[in-house]
């Protein structure tokens, strides 16, 4: 499928419809599909009637911004009003929201195309989409292998061609991480450059909404779409939202400095992967970017960190899920603790009840201050490593993953390990930071590699310049997996 | 209903009321204050945490002076601490059915319309020693919240709601007792009485050699008892943690500044001018700050050249009385301060009695306009000419030869029936003063 650039260019020559091109994503959604399971729920009904408002307004000779009629996959924690949001999760199987988020919203506003909610895993708890209550995702690269998570099903679609965008949410790599592990473009922006309301919340202090897609432009264009203040989200961030794609050069800016984050080439990264990013951090160099060698003692932190912090608010924000008021409720329960209970230990998986848990321990009397107030305090010097390595550097890179993608089961069995695969990208969402991750080469097996590149607080413009630069000056974007 | 995805936003009118409450608490401003999240489960609680504040509440350290007007009109101020002022969100409200309580009700129902309205909780300390001491301070704090606008305190509709903790000890002990925790009073008086029965019982239990238990007691309106409704095992674990949702509250210094002047003058500073200025009574006072509009409708009257104390008769009276028959405030009524002015001017110079002033009142009540104006037309101005009320008395005697007999022989007390017919004769106009002495002069004479 063709990139948002052209697409647009064919709807404005009138060589396509928004139709057509909607009925193309949607044909694709349903032969794909029976081996991909991308998506929880398809909206062609609904797709079809904004594809057709497009169409009369470009037979009404009205000018249509970039996003017009393009098909765009929703991960299914972000509400739609009217339209089943489930989380992957059982206990919200018959949730429908009467209210739209803001992004979705605005992307509607901007006359993008809902073809589906895509799958996830349950309330975004998971980095390979296999704690979805409903269906496993395959990795369009290879279909016995995961797509990564928890955007699984958003990264999946965009691999797979079903759709040229999507839109996921990064609490501690789930959009970066399945970016990675299918081949394309995702982005977590600042913390509260995008509106959270309406996301359904995992970790509110680190969740953040962000766009995938085959290209670095695509990405600069949804990120342009739903950036900017919302006054429903109160850590939504007052700032105006520069045309990230007027930015964008094939050109690095001269002296554009990379900071190489040492810590992250260590034990447990793959040898592929690490010849990748290395061979990704010398066409830098052959671009003519300086490279530093950066140290970030606390990375290592990082995922402890987030394991105390991430579980201690997703406890509180997965208590609201009691059978009293919407989703699922126990059949029959004899009283009210155990209506609680028997809802609760039905509707939710083995990997949520876990982080609840574990959340609700951390933040005990008695334990608080041992696990939750340190947690946040080591996250304040992992903020302060960040802050001392932009005082030198533009931009930060290192590995997305440390492997490629792996085997559906796998690591069900061992959460531990499951949880590594997010080791890079974590230390990103504590810090409030934005991270793009793009393709940068295949290993033997074919299966796709991804480059991490990290900005300070709100240089979205300076992650995406680097990384279009190094998307114009590399091949990997073109390779598409055989389906 | 705490949907997914729903986030909450702090209302900055909010903030505004609960700093404008402590200032008026006296209380010192957290410079740097949050919201932490409160965590148990409960039918009532739609996410199941509440929005409050935990270890840096908004407000601290102040306190409110309650004055306590004894039957015999004297009057003692005692100081009240206050610990802490803090912002929440109301939770839900449970709708028992088959049964007005909990216990022996077949279904429940939650009623969510008032979760996530804000409130303000105010906690004090314990320097409170009876009924009519909570009572007070209750009644004082709504008059304080009512002044800054921050509630309307109508205790039946749940705006204002109190939870009180008793606790006695032998005279002359340091330490408190065990506390008990008091629930569901409805208003002041039940406050009051509450207390002192619990107090009673509490006495009562140790006399007999019982141990008091923490526990939670429901006062029970139709027996005027308290009833144990839970014995508290310890302590809750909320888990508190603070809100990620909302960021930090921070009140500059010249945004404190601005609301600090932005507050009116309080009650206890009213009533402490009204007495000692205004030379009113310490009840009088009382009665005349307990709303802010008739307070200053009040000063207005005064204001307007009338005497304080004249003027505080007639709004506590006959204006009160009114307002209370017409379910109206204050001021929503036709008769402005500075009419009130002119009538009592009137009456104090004595162009019209006190009477005359009761019969044209409902008239300016409704329709407002010039006292002076409406007693000229009516041609009510008092007869202060001797002259005129002479001769009135003279035909008066002349009329009623019997009476004046009787009177003479010894009947003093028909002294009032001839009062009486010489209003009569004048159209009540008559000043009643000089009437009577003038009245003696003839019987006597």
């Amino acid at each position: 499928m063709a990139s948002i650039r052209e697409l647009h260019q064919q709807l404005i020559t009138k060589k396509r419809s928004a139709v057509e091109i909607a009925q193309e994503s949607l044909d694709c959604i349903q032969a794909l599909e029976p081996k991909l399971h991308s998506f929880l729920c398809v909206t062609a009904d609904r797709a079809l009637e904004q594809a057709q408002q497009v169409d009369a307004q470009i037979a009404a000779g009205e000018e249509i911004g970039w996003l017009a009629g393009i098909p765009t996959g929703i991960k299914d924690n972000l509400c739609t009003q009217g339209i089943p949001t489930t989380c992957g999760s059982k206990i919200l199987q018959n949730f429908v929201p009467p209210y739209e988020s803001t992004v979705t919203g605005r992307l509607a506003a901007a006359g993008a195309v809902m073809v589906g909610k895509t799958n996830l895993d349950e309330f975004a708890m998971g980095s390979s989409t296999e704690n979805s209550a409903y269906q496993l995702t395959a990795n369009p690269w290879d279909l016995e292998r995961v797509p990564g998570g928890s955007s699984g099903g958003s990264a999946a679609a965009v691999a797979g061609g079903e759709c040229p965008i999507a839109l996921g949410s990064d609490t501690g790599g789930s959009i970066r991480q399945p970016a990675a592990l299918c081949g394309v473009v995702g982005m977590k922006p600042t913390y509260g450059l995008v509106s959270r309301y309406g996301l359904v919340a995992y970790a509110s202090s680190l969740d953040q909404i962000g766009p995938f897609g085959r290209s670095v432009e695509d990405v600069a264009i949804v990120l342009g779409a739903i950036a900017g203040h919302d006054p429903k989200d109160s850590t939504s961030l007052k700032v105006a939202v520069p045309d990230y794609v007027s930015l964008l050069s094939p050109e690095l800016r001269p002296k554009f400095r990379i900071g190489v984050i040492k810590e992250t080439f260590g034990e447990g990264l793959d040898a592929v992967v690490s010849e990748a990013v290395r061979a990704a951090i010398a066409q830098y160099e052959a671009m003519g970017a300086e490279i530093v060698e950066i140290s970030c003692p606390k990375f290592r932190y990082g995922l402890p960190t987030y394991y105390i912090i991430a579980p201690s608010e997703a406890s509180a924000n997965l208590a609201r899920y009691d059978g009293v008021k919407y989703g699922f409720r126990a059949e029959n329960p004899p009283d009210l603790i155990s209506m609680y209970t028997q809802t609760r230990a039905q509707g939710f998986g083995a990997e949520v009840k876990r982080r609840i848990m574990i959340g609700t321990y951390t933040l005990s009397a008695g334990y608080y201050d041992a696990y939750y107030l340190k947690a946040q305090k080591v996250r304040t010097l992992i903020k302060q490593d960040f802050e001392q390595a932009f005082a030198q550097v533009d931009v930060l890179v290192c590995p997305t993953t440390p492997t490629p993608a792996f085997k559906a089961g796998e690591k069900t069995n061992d959460p531990l390990s499951m949880y590594l695969s997010d080791l890079m990208t974590i230390p990103v969402n504590l810090a409030g930071l934005p991270g793009l991750s793009l393709p940068c080469g295949f290993d033997q097996q074919g299966l796709p590699i991804g480059l991490q590149i990290i900005g300070n607080v709100l240089r979205e413009d300076l992650v995406l310049q680097a990384a279009y630069a190094y998307e114009q000056a590399t091949e990997w974007h073109q390779r598409a997996p055989v389906l | 209903m705490g949907l997914p995805g729903t986030l909450p936003v702090l209302n900055q009118k909010v903030l505004e009321y609960a700093v404008k409450a402590g200032l008026a608490l006296n209380a010192q401003i957290a410079p740097y204050s949050k919201f932490d999240r409160k965590q148990y489960f409960y039918p009532d609680l739609p996410k199941n945490y509440q929005i409050s504040q935990y270890d840096l509440p908004i407000a601290e350290h102040g306190w409110l002076e309650i004055e306590l007007v004894d039957a015999d009109g004297s009057s003692r101020r005692k100081r009240i601490g206050v610990t802490r002022l803090h912002m929440e969100e109301d939770a839900g409200k449970l709708v028992h059915g088959g049964s007005d309580r909990l216990a022996g009700s077949t279904y429940s129902l939650v009623d969510y319309n008032r979760a996530g309205v804000p409130l303000v909780e105010i906690v004090s300390e314990p320097d409170l020693r009876s009924g009519q001491e909570a009572a007070e301070y209750a009644q004082e704090m709504r008059r304080i919240m009512r002044y800054l606008g921050v509630s309307d305190g109508n205790m039946q509709e749940g705006s204002l709601r109190c939870d009180v903790n008793i606790s006695v000890r032998p005279v002359g002990t340091e330490k408190f007792g065990t506390k008990v925790e008091i629930k569901n009073m409805n208003s002041f008086n039940a406050i009051h009485r509450a207390i002192d029965y619990e107090i009673e019982r509490q006495i009562e239990a140790i006399a007999s050699g019982e141990k008091i238990v923490q526990e939670t007691r429901l006062w029970d309106e139709s027996s005027q008892r308290t009833f144990s409704m839970r014995i508290k095992e310890g302590s809750s674990d909320y888990r508190y943690f603070p809100e990620p949702d909302l960021g930090p509250i921070e009140v500059s210094q010249q945004q404190l500044v601005r609301w600090k002047a932005d507050l009116p003058e309080l009650p206890a500073s009213k009533r402490r001018r009204y007495e000692t200025e205004m030379g009113l009574s310490p009840y009088d006072a009382r009665v005349m700050t307990d709303d802010r509009a008739m307070a200053e409708y009040f000063e207005a009257t005064v204001a307007a050249g009338a005497g304080a104390k004249l003027a505080a008769n007639w709004i506590m009276g006959d204006i009160s009385a009114y307002l209370n028959n017409e379910k109206l405030a204050i001021d929503a009524i036709a008769l402005k301060p500075e009419m009130l002015a002119e009538m009592v001017g009137l009456i104090e110079s004595n162009t019209i009695s006190n009477k005359i002033g009761k019969d044209i009142l409902p008239e300016l009540l409704t329709k407002g306009g010039s006292a002076k104006a409406l007693v000229e037309s009516k041609g009510l101005v008092q007869v202060s000419d001797p002259k005129v009320i002479e001769e009135a008395i003279d035909q008066v005697l002349a009329a009623h030869p019997d009476e004046l007999e009787k009177y003479r022989g010894g009947k003093k007390n028909m002294a009032g029936f001839f009062v009486g017919q010489v209003m009569k004769q004048t159209g009540g106009k008559a000043d009643p003063k000089l009437t009577n002495q003038l009245l003696m002069k003839k019987l006597e004479g």
